[in-house]
């Protein structure tokens, strides 16, 4: 039992990791728009953090500016989806492949230096996330606020007819969860790998995308599905000197399919989607 | 009703298709204009650097055939994912897909008992089996257990690639190989032919373009192309119609997988001659893929198009790598900016401008419902 414990203790790093950025997709996804975008979201997020905390020595600037560039990469897939009504598979895809990119082209300078200055890995950005998780929990279902999410995301329509805007929810919605698979990079960069390598979240925003749909949309069930994902990643990074380090980064991606089938919602265990996911909303125009 | 100066703005159900190749182009247009904007910040001429893309692509005889060599995998995943987004599922995989062609076909070639003469023929055959199984088991998982086909094709992508990895850094990790993470060279038998002094595998091309021909005439001619048009177009039309759905997207699926796969073994049958790391097998062939099948707009035949225009961005690459030290991953800058203009130009291509001056206004035609973007309600499994 204690040997769980230690294991969810070092792996803790990980699992605010995570969270930060599935809360983020929870909230985007609550309010009607997928965003497949993370991953590219957060290695922008990272490169940028580890930039500005490289070039001022100062690692909170660092993690404001991965916090602002995943919020306006996240702007760009809100455009394109909500304003232009895109294909939100595909512009996410686009994101994440356009993430990608630019930040292995501008990254080129600050591959391999080393960080000075870092962000503890035990610090407000780790622990307060799960504070942060009660905090979207208690909007999310308590608050007109989170009334206003909600109804964007199950009957944009009706949402529209009693006063709220659904753009605008739409908008603000994506840019916080872009802001926060941000922070999720700042925080792989600056603390639990103060480094800049190309490619180096390896996977991990599509992880966090997987843990909003098993979380069921539910911050507070995102904790726990973060928790085992971040023990499934440590093992993965840590025990690389045991078993095929193959096999064990096999695991997570493996796991996440697993997980998903069988908690799916046809075995009746797990509430299904926003009604209006992934769907355009288009105002009544007559 | 909007009005642009003296035109009318118009809705339209049916663009034709000058007006779509028009509206394509912008786009692309577009984002080779943001590209440059972010070499012109990275303090590279963006004049120049399409001058040396163009040079070392379009303008130069001997890189031709680079363009076409990068089609050859494009196209083959791509028109597997033309099929599949006309079914209406959303296959991210064919990168995995092609992996697991690769293995099947390194297999093939260097661990099975196959007579020489009938290497290449097993090598596809086995390729397809292996890409389409890879194709199966989301199509599987989403269909008996309602698992996000868009999550689950990615994970297994990284399952792909992680299995790739392990086999050349551990069982298949040649002898002659010393420190470096490859298997042995392919025997002469198992390396597809090329067209001469270039890297062009030609029958793996022949396969492609014979693939998207069997794809164009099974979605118009056949029962199941039906099904898959219906499928596509409204689930709940296909339940009413009798259409079998299950039977509809397995059936697509392992078509789609199975057409990546055959990618893959000609990338490591005929480029490679061995499996290597992961990343070099595909240089994202299969997440470009998707773009090869949202620029052919649903045809199969279009897809032969498509795939040689990213065929010409992966030679550009080559180029911008060599020529301006760029990372390999400059294309997805590329890749990212085409696919986010090409979607965000998508309602463009449903209206049209009307000659209206205010004052010979008549009455006012009605107005057509929306139609919708195609593919535009991509909803949650």
């Amino acid at each position: 039992m204690s040997e769980i414990w230690q294991t969810l203790l070092v792996a803790l790093p990980l699992s605010t990791l995570l969270l930060w950025a599935a809360l983020g997709e929870i909230y985007a996804e609550r309010s009607g728009v997928v965003n497949l975008g993370v991953e590219g979201m957060m290695i922008l997020g990272a490169l940028f953090a580890f930039a500005v905390a490289q070039e001022t020595e100062r690692p909170g600037l660092g993690l404001l500016a991965g916090m602002g560039a995943g919020a306006l990469a996240a702007s760009l897939h809100a455009l394109v989806v909500v304003t232009l009504r895109a294909n939100q598979y595909v512009s996410g895809l686009a994101l994440t492949m356009f993430g990608l990119g630019l930040s292995a082209m501008l990254g080129r300078r600050w591959e391999g230096l080393p960080l000075l200055n870092t962000l503890p890995e035990t610090s407000p950005v780790s622990y307060g996330v799960f504070l942060l998780a009660l905090v979207l929990w208690f909007v999310l279902y308590q608050t007109r606020w989170g009334i206003a999410i909600r109804s964007a995301g199950e009957a944009p329509a009706a949402a529209d007819a009693l006063g709220v805007n659904v753009y605008l929810v739409r908008y603000l919605c994506v840019v916080f969860g872009g802001a926060l698979a941000g922070v999720a990079g700042a925080y792989l960069s600056l603390a639990y790998r103060p480094s800049w390598t190309e490619g180096m979240t390896v996977g991990l925003g599509w992880i966090a995308v997987a843990i909003a749909i098993f979380a069921a949309w539910d911050p507070l069930k995102g904790v726990g599905g973060a928790l085992l994902f971040g023990v499934l990643f440590h093992l993965a990074f840590r025990l690389q000197e045991r078993i095929a380090p193959e096999a064990l980064q096999m695991m997570p991606f493996i796991s996440a399919i697993l997980v998903l089938a069988l908690t799916s919602p046809r075995r009746g265990r797990v509430q299904a989607a926003p009604e209006a996911l992934g769907l355009p909303y288009v105002r009544g125009e007559k | 009703m909007m009005r642009l100066g003296p035109f009318e703005v118009e809705r339209r159900a049916d663009p034709p298709v000058a007006w779509v190749l028009a509206v394509s182009v912008l786009a692309i247009l577009v984002a080779m204009l943001l590209a440059g904007i972010i070499f012109w910040s990275r303090g590279i001429s963006p004049l120049r650097a399409y001058a040396v893309i163009l040079s070392g692509t379009l303008l130069n005889r001997h890189a031709l055939p680079e363009i076409l060599r990068n089609a050859i995998p494009l196209l083959l995943a791509g028109v597997g994912l033309v099929l599949a987004f006309r079914a209406q599922f959303w296959n991210i995989g064919a990168e995995g897909q092609i992996l697991l062609g690769a293995v099947a076909g390194t297999w093939v070639a260097l661990f099975s008992p196959v007579p020489p003469a009938l290497k290449l023929v097993v090598m596809f055959l086995l390729g397809f089996a292996a890409g389409a199984l890879w194709g199966f088991i989301p199509a599987l998982l989403k269909l008996r257990f309602a698992v996000n086909e868009v999550i689950s094709t990615l994970m297994l992508n990284y399952v792909a690639l992680y299995l790739v990895s392990w086999l050349v850094h551990g069982p298949w990790k040649g002898p002659e190989m010393r420190g470096f993470a490859f298997t042995d060279t392919f025997p002469a038998a198992a390396q597809i032919p090329l067209l001469a002094g270039t890297r062009v595998h030609w029958p793996t091309l022949a396969l492609g373009v014979l693939l998207a021909a069997a794809f164009a005439l099974l979605l118009a001619r056949t029962r199941l192309g039906f099904a898959i048009r219906v499928q596509g177009h409204s689930p709940d039309a296909a339940r009413y119609a009798g259409i079998n759905p299950i039977r509809t997207i397995l059936i697509v699926m392992v078509l789609a997988g199975g057409a990546a796969g055959l990618a893959g073994v000609g990338e490591v049958g005929g480029i490679h001659h061995r499996l290597l790391d992961p990343n070099q097998i595909s240089l994202g062939f299969g997440y470009a893929a998707i773009i090869v099948a949202w620029l052919a707009r649903g045809s199969p035949a279009a897809s032969i198009l498509t795939a040689v225009f990213l065929g010409l961005i992966f030679a550009s690459g080559d180029v911008m790598r060599v020529s301006l030290q760029m990372p390999a991953r400059v294309t997805d800058v590329f890749n990212g900016l085409i696919l986010f203009c090409l979607i965000g130009s998508e309602r463009l291509l449903y209206v049209r401008l009307r000659w209206a001056p205010v004052l010979a206004r008549g009455p006012l035609p009605a107005v057509e419902t929306d139609p919708g973007a195609p593919g535009a309600t991509g909803g949650d499994g």
